[in-house]
């Protein structure tokens, strides 16, 4: 969409420049951008899909008491919500913009592999078809949680192949994009960019790849066990048949706590593009940045456990688990010192991609504080399953992630668009954002340390007041979204021309070399790297 | 934190409150057991430990906004790109910092685990959506349930207010009971889903594991009434199985104790319907003078 109106005028300017026509363009889709454009755009329309299950929810927590919705049903939105935001909002618009970007960035013509490309995008629209449809099922949505933890989600009722099946499709696009990503840098980069001259988005988008080729089998896996045992007859999972509730809990921790890097990685390389750029100063640190990634990477293997510090574990695991995780502040207190040194004695300026970035660098550091204390096993049984958790992973993944997300948006909307955009309702949508995000999460903390649990519908009257404040945050942000789809669908219909460089400022990377909006085969010509 | 006026005055009306559940509206509780206030002690430390860091990494990145500014001149230093003492520097002191905290933390977590010497033990059962609770070798066990005014209050649309019912979604027919200053261990299983048994006032929150049996302890220092909610989504009604776990002197308890046992033989004996001794509320009178 953000170009596909666009390139008529600029056609002239690049002779090999054909674009298939038609709806054909996007369902045989095999150019990197068009599959980053459907990619964004799916991810824009699960943002707002499970934007507004959030927003029921914040309804229904509004004040004490039952008003608007079944508690069964409120499970099923608590659950919807996780499982749309993170394979439908987040993982997409990163792959999105690792399709639009890659090969820009590393001087190839597009992506390694073109078809596994269109085949990766084209499941996600049908996986949360049948994710979304099983709400119309007896027995409504899945409501045993995003974590499917047994015995609990093995009650439900036909939405429960429906998810499973869903969170296949999901894992094998998610493993062919992985590979894709891979392949690419490892095969298409110019002339002269060796490995510690990549530009730190495709670093931490190649780190980020390996994390999923590891862990979504692994998830693949525990789903079809909970499968097996619901359908087949197996005991797993199943106590009574001598299995064990608390392995499914390993396994599927095993996949997601690197899966929650695979969320924050790839926003780390976006705000170490756009600090650099709006400092005006090279990125502090880039060796220490890229070993950094790897660490953390490497770490996300062994801390799985520290999610359970309650199921009752040896002492022995729960010290290890303990100090492992607190072992993640070192790699990411690395990070966040660079680029706050990345803006000592710079030359800053606030674009709306800055604004962005700078609140990630604050908001993140505060979701990584909280992360610390939750490291403290003894505190973590006060924290865990409470709203303090909910803050903590509200705060590393909505002003962490998504605004990173943003912020990249923002930084390459006009060299995909060719268009300036309305900078003013971009920082609208930034003030407003950012604002009304703290009002939203930041009560939580303080909802849960005084004693309110999550996933619950209702709650004690003494918890009302922050629960408004949060619930009215919500909305706020929640409306303010509207003003990023305004400030996108004008800059994709025209505006102001862009330049190669699009900013005012030197930008680092080949993307810039090429003109705004970028050619359809982005570098026909590999480029000279020096 | 920023809203702490506002927090502190709504927390003095709480205190205020005659039906007050948890001690306050932003933290956690210093509790009643000696493990509770030693969590909330590092709790504390943690959160001054990140409010230190915080004021350093905030502070120079405010600095910078402020100071580096291309609209007030700022020429950028092309030179500074990289320095290897630094990242040591910034990678050692976290982790000086970090076994600092550990230290104190393992000490507390080796504490709460050790479930010896118990004096008294309670099997908790979570089942959809109740508890139930035996004193091992007691002969005493009941179910614990959502209070009948809550659970009305809380059916969708009841137009209740729930600000007019005692306890709201705290309460229960049936409240754990426990004597003061006494080592409890508490086994902890369930019987058909995950649930999790957690009173804020004692520290204590342990998964309750069909097919398993987790253990758990504390030792109250206070008589008084302390509340809790199921943390593991458990299903549809997750959010409405409370814990009310009722602290009573070691006479007071004696007594309670030999109330149920007396019950428990007379149902035994077909002498009273079972559902009489459940509906019993134990040392209403007593619980309410210690509060």
């Amino acid at each position: 969409m953000a170009h596909a109106d666009t390139h008529a005028s600029h056609a002239a300017d690049h002779h090999d420049d054909h674009k298939p026509h038609g709806i054909g363009r996007w369902l045989f889709a095999t150019n990197h951008k068009d599959i980053g454009t459907m990619y964004l755009v799916f991810a824009l329309i699960m943002f707002f899909i499970g934007g507004t299950m959030a927003m029921v929810i914040r309804l229904e927590l509004f004040k004490p008491g039952m008003q608007f919705v079944d508690p069964g049903f409120y499970n099923s939105l608590v659950t919807s919500h996780a499982l749309v935001m993170i394979f439908g909002a987040v993982m997409p618009a990163f792959v999105g913009l690792a399709n639009w970007m890659i090969p820009l960035q590393i001087g190839a013509p597009d992506m390694a592999l073109p078809r596994m490309n269109n085949y990766s995008f084209w499941i996600m629209p049908f996986a949360f078809t049948l994710l979304l449809s099983s709400f119309f099922t007896a027995g409504g949505g899945p409501a045993g949680g995003w974590t499917l933890y047994p015995p609990l989600s093995l009650q439900a009722g036909d939405s429960f192949p429906l998810t499973i099946f869903a969170i296949h499709m999901m894992g094998a696009s998610s493993i062919m994009g992985a590979i894709n990503v891979i392949v690419t840098i490892m095969n298409m980069r110019a002339p002269g960019m060796t490995l510690l001259k990549l530009p730190l988005f495709c670093w931490t988008w190649l780190i980020t790849a390996y994390l999923l080729i590891a862990v979504m089998p692994v998830l693949a896996g525990a789903v079809t066990m909970l499968l097996t045992d619901h359908y087949f007859g197996t005991s797993f999972f199943n106590p009574a048949g001598g299995g064990d509730p608390v392995m499914f809990q390993h396994i599927f921790w095993f996949f997601g706590h690197p899966e929650v890097y695979i969320l924050i990685l790839p926003a780390f390389g976006i705000v170490s593009e756009i600090i650099p750029t709006f400092s005006r100063k090279p990125l502090f640190g880039y060796d220490a940045m890229v070993y950094a990634t790897a660490s953390i990477a490497f770490l996300s293997f062994i801390v799985w456990a520290h999610h359970m510090f309650t199921v009752g574990m040896p002492l022995a695991g729960q010290m290890f688990f303990m100090m492992s995780t607190m072992l993640i502040a070192v790699p990411t207190g690395v990070k966040v010192f660079n680029w706050t040194t990345t803006m000592w004695k710079g030359s800053l300026s606030f674009e709306p991609p800055m604004l962005f970035a700078l609140a990630f660098l604050f908001l993140f550091t505060i979701g990584g504080f909280s992360g610390l204390m939750l490291a403290i096993a003894p505190a973590d049984y006060q924290y865990q399953d409470t709203y303090f958790v909910v803050a903590h992973f509200h705060y590393v993944l909505v002003p962490g992630a998504v605004f990173a997300i943003m912020a990249g948006v923002y930084y390459w909307l006009p060299k995909w668009t060719g268009h300036m955009y309305n900078m003013t309702l971009a920082k609208w949508h930034f003030w407003v954002s950012a604002i009304s995000v703290n009002v939203l999460f930041f009560p939580q903390h303080f909802l849960g340390l005084s004693g309110m649990p999550r996933r619950i519908p209702d709650y004690n009257v003494q918890f009302t007041d922050w629960n408004m404040v949060s619930s009215i945050g919500g909305f706020v942000f929640g409306l303010s979204q509207l003003m990023f789809v305004a400030v996108i669908i004008q800059s994709a219909r025209g505006g102001p021309k862009a330049t190669a460089k699009v900013w005012d400022a030197e930008p680092s990377g080949l993307e810039w070399t090429v003109p705004s909006p970028a050619p359809y085969h982005s570098f026909t010509d590999a480029p000279e790297v020096h | 934190m920023l809203n702490r006026k506002v927090a502190a005055v709504m927390t003095s009306l709480a205190v205020a409150a005659p039906t007050l559940a948890y001690e306050s509206t932003y933290n956690l509780p210093v509790g009643a057991t000696d493990v509770s206030a030693r969590v909330y002690g590092l709790h504390m430390m943690m959160f001054w430990v990140c409010i230190a860091i915080a004021v350093v990494v905030f502070g120079m990145m405010i600095y910078s906004i402020v100071k580096f500014r291309r609209s007030k001149g700022a020429v950028a230093d092309q030179t500074l790109l990289h320095s290897t003492k630094v990242e040591i520097v910034w990678t050692l002191i976290p982790v000086l910092i970090l076994i600092a905290t550990a230290i104190p933390a393992a000490r507390t977590l080796i504490v709460m685990e050790d479930t010896r010497n118990s004096e008294l033990s309670i099997k908790v059962t979570g089942q959809q959506w109740m508890w139930h609770y035996e004193y091992i070798g007691k002969g005493v066990d009941f179910y614990s349930r959502l209070a009948a005014d809550s659970n009305e209050a809380r059916q969708l649309k009841s137009g209740i207010d729930p600000h007019g019912v005692k306890d709201y979604l705290l309460n229960v027919d049936n409240p754990v009971v426990v004597p003061v200053n006494t080592k409890i261990r508490v086994l902890l299983t369930g019987n058909d889903v995950i649930h999790s048994w957690w009173v804020p006032d004692f520290a204590v929150k342990k998964d309750a594991i069909p097919g398993f049996i987790n253990e758990a302890w504390f030792k109250s220092n206070k008589v008084g009434r302390f509340t809790g909610q199921c943390t593991e989504l458990c299903g549809r009604d997750h959010g409405f199985m409370p814990i009310v776990v009722e602290v009573l002197s070691k006479e007071d308890f004696a007594k309670w104790l030999a109330d149920k046992q007396t019950a428990a033989k007379a149902v035994a004996a077909g002498e009273v319907a079972p559902a009489a001794t459940e509906t019993t509320t134990p040392a209403a009178a007593t619980t309410t003078a210690a509060l």
